[in-house]
Order: C-alpha cells, then sequence, then structure tokens
C-alpha cells in the first residue's frame, strides 16, 4: 500500500525535483509561494479572443488532473497538467469542439477524467445516489411527521 | 432495546465503511487506462543515446514487448530499476524505455549509474506523446501484444509481487505470438 505514495509525491507537488530549477529560483519560488498560493495555476495563454479564453477556462475546470486527483486541470500544477492545459490550448487554436476536446481526454485516461462523467451502467450510483438519498430522508421525515402527530 | 442501540449500529456501520475505505485508498488512486485491450498508439520519438535517430512503436509490431516510463528525475523508479534489470535479461522480449520529460544529460548520466538494461528509448522531452500513451506518472509499465494491442498496464514502481505477475503474462504473450 504505501510503495505507491513516492509515486505520486514529487508529481503533485508544485516543485518538481527535476533539475530544470536553480537553487536560486527555488528559494524565490519558495518565498513567493505565499502570494501564489490563492492565484490560478493557469499560465498566459496568446487566446485569440475572449470567447475562447473562456471555453479554455472552463474545460479546464471540468477536466481532472490525474495526477492531483482532486484537482482540475486549472487548479492543478503538476507537470502533467501544464501538459495537457497546452495541448487544451492548441486544440482550441486548431478548433475542436468543446465536446472533440473531452473525447480527447476520455479516450487518454477514461471517464474519471470528467468531474461530470456520462450517465452510464458504472455512474449510476454516482449520479442516482443522491436522489435516493434524498427520497429516504424525505420518506423517513414524513413517517416522522405522521407519527408525531398521531401521538399528539 | 433496538431503538435505542440504532444510532451505535449506523455508527459502527459507518466506521467499517471507514476501514474499508481506508484499506482501498491507494487502490481507488489508481486511474485505470481505457488503452488497455486497444492497439498501442503509434508514437515515433528520438533515440536517447543517439538523438539523430527517430525510434518508433511501429517498428516492433509482429513480436510482444514491455514499454516501461521512467524519468532520471522520478524517485520512484529508481526503486524499481532492480526489477527492470531482471525484466531486460529474463523476460526475453524488448524492453522499451519511455524517458518521459526528462533532460538527456541527466538521463545518460542516471543510466551511467544505475545500468541500463533496456533495449533502447524513446526520448519525450514535451510530453505530446505520453498524453496519447495516457500516462500520467512514473514509473509506469505497458504490456503490448504482438497484434500491437496493450494487454497490461502496471501503474507505479514494480516490486517482486509485481515482477512475478508482469512475468507471468509475459510469457502467455510469447505462447500466443509463437503460435
Amino acid at each position: 500500500m504505501t510503495r505507491l505514495q513516492g509515486f505520486m509525491r514529487f508529481e503533485c507537488s508544485a516543485f518538481r525535483v527535476q533539475g530544470r530549477l536553480r537553487p536560486a529560483a527555488m528559494i524565490l519560488a519558495g518565498l513567493l509561494l505565499s502570494a501564489v498560493v490563492a492565484a490560478s495555476a493557469i499560465e498566459p495563454f496568446p487566446f485569440e479572443s475572449e470567447l475562447q479564453e473562456q471555453r479554455f477556462r472552463s474545460l479546464a475546470e471540468e477536466i481532472r488532473c490525474t495526477v492531483c486527483q482532486n484537482q482540475s486541470l486549472a487548479d492543478s500544477d503538476a507537470p502533467l497538467a501544464q501538459d495537457l492545459r497546452r495541448e487544451l490550448f492548441a486544440m482550441l487554436q486548431d478548433g475542436r469542439s468543446d465536446m472533440e476536446i473531452r473525447m480527447f481526454m476520455v479516450d487518454r485516461y477514461g471517464d474519471f477524467v470528467l468531474y461530470r462523467p456520462p450517465l452510464a451502467g458504472h455512474t449510476l450510483l454516482l449520479w442516482g445516489g443522491p436522489i435516493v438519498l434524498l427520497l429516504i430522508a424525505l420518506g423517513s421525515t414524513i413517517v416522522i411527521v405522521r407519527r408525531r402527530r398521531k401521538a399528539l | 432495546m433496538i431503538r435505542m442501540l440504532l444510532p451505535l449500529i449506523v455508527f459502527g456501520g459507518l466506521l467499517a465503511l471507514l476501514i474499508a475505505g481506508l484499506q482501498t485508498a491507494e487502490e481507488r488512486k489508481l486511474v485505470q487506462s481505457p488503452l488497455v485491450g486497444k492497439p498501442v498508439p503509434e508514437v515515433t520519438l528520438p533515440a536517447l543515446h543517439d538523438p539523430q535517430t527517430t525510434r518508433s512503436t511501429a517498428e516492433l509490431v509482429g513480436q510482444p514487448y514491455i514499454l516501461n516510463v521512467w524519468g532520471s528525475w522520478c524517485w520512484a523508479c529508481r526503486v524499481e530499476h532492480p526489477f527492470i534489470e531482471r525484466l531486460g535479461q529474463e523476460a526475453g522480449v524488448p524492453l522499451v524505455g519511455f524517458n518521459w520529460k526528462d533532460e538527456r544529460e541527466d538521463a545518460l548520466e542516471w543510466l551511467e549509474r544505475f545500468g541500463d538494461a533496456w533495449s533502447f528509448h524513446l526520448v519525450d522531452f514535451e510530453g505530446r506523446a505520453a498524453i496519447d500513451l495516457g500516462v500520467y506518472g512514473a514509473p509506469e509499465t505497458y504490456l503490448v501484444d504482438h497484434r500491437g494491442i496493450i494487454q497490461h498496464k502496471h501503474i507505479g514502481p514494480i516490486d517482486a509481487t509485481v515482477f512475478e505477475d508482469l512475468m507471468r503474462r509475459i510469457m502467455q504473450m510469447r505462447a500466443e505470438a509463437g503460435s
């Protein structure tokens, strides 16, 4: 179980141990870290229009970074997320549709990369679960209220 | 009596869920690749030792092979390295290195230091080909059969148990390729 921890750890840190960061840059990065935390991870791309930038942002927010799994592509500083953002931008430049871009990601990383996976057999519990819970809660509320009324 | 015990029973249930969840937490982090069972994407990349030449997965069609994603920056790749050496010696199929987002000098130095058991290395500096392969971490090990179909993908370092499993699968692929 523990064997995977090392595997994930380097990848998820904002500053990867990869030899590309010089010591001075590391120190500077450390000093700046507190200021950067609130900022978005997205690097400035030369967007053609505001619409394109909006599409980029909304797609980056709905695609999961498979390295840091509770972060979207828009949030993550993982090197893979950087690569995928670059790919996403290239595809937008290429004139590909949002659906094509989602399919591109799903073909490579599976339904898991979408924060809103399609409704299918294996995602039925995910989508239906909240409704089922709501029905249970409603049902038990009705039962309890009726019992109390009878008791009065 | 049962009514009074109900909260305790519910609490016990939640506790059991939590413990079960913790036990499989690491496993659930692994993203099963949709590419398993599908043809390996054709990637053509520069070779590591000789950057002027390119190597491709296309040249390996017709025989089973292992594709191992590694990088000199990857701590866990060092952990699995003894098993990579064994794969290189014992598997009897090409062992292709996929040098991911690395610096050439660092990679060559790493190989010098720890040993180069791979048949050859593809260099993916940009990480573009890795996206097509669905790589999301290093190390990752793919088994591709003689028809070019990805038969198996192991995510994370290879240990003794994984090594046995991989060897069993490789032998099966070799048997299939022979027939």
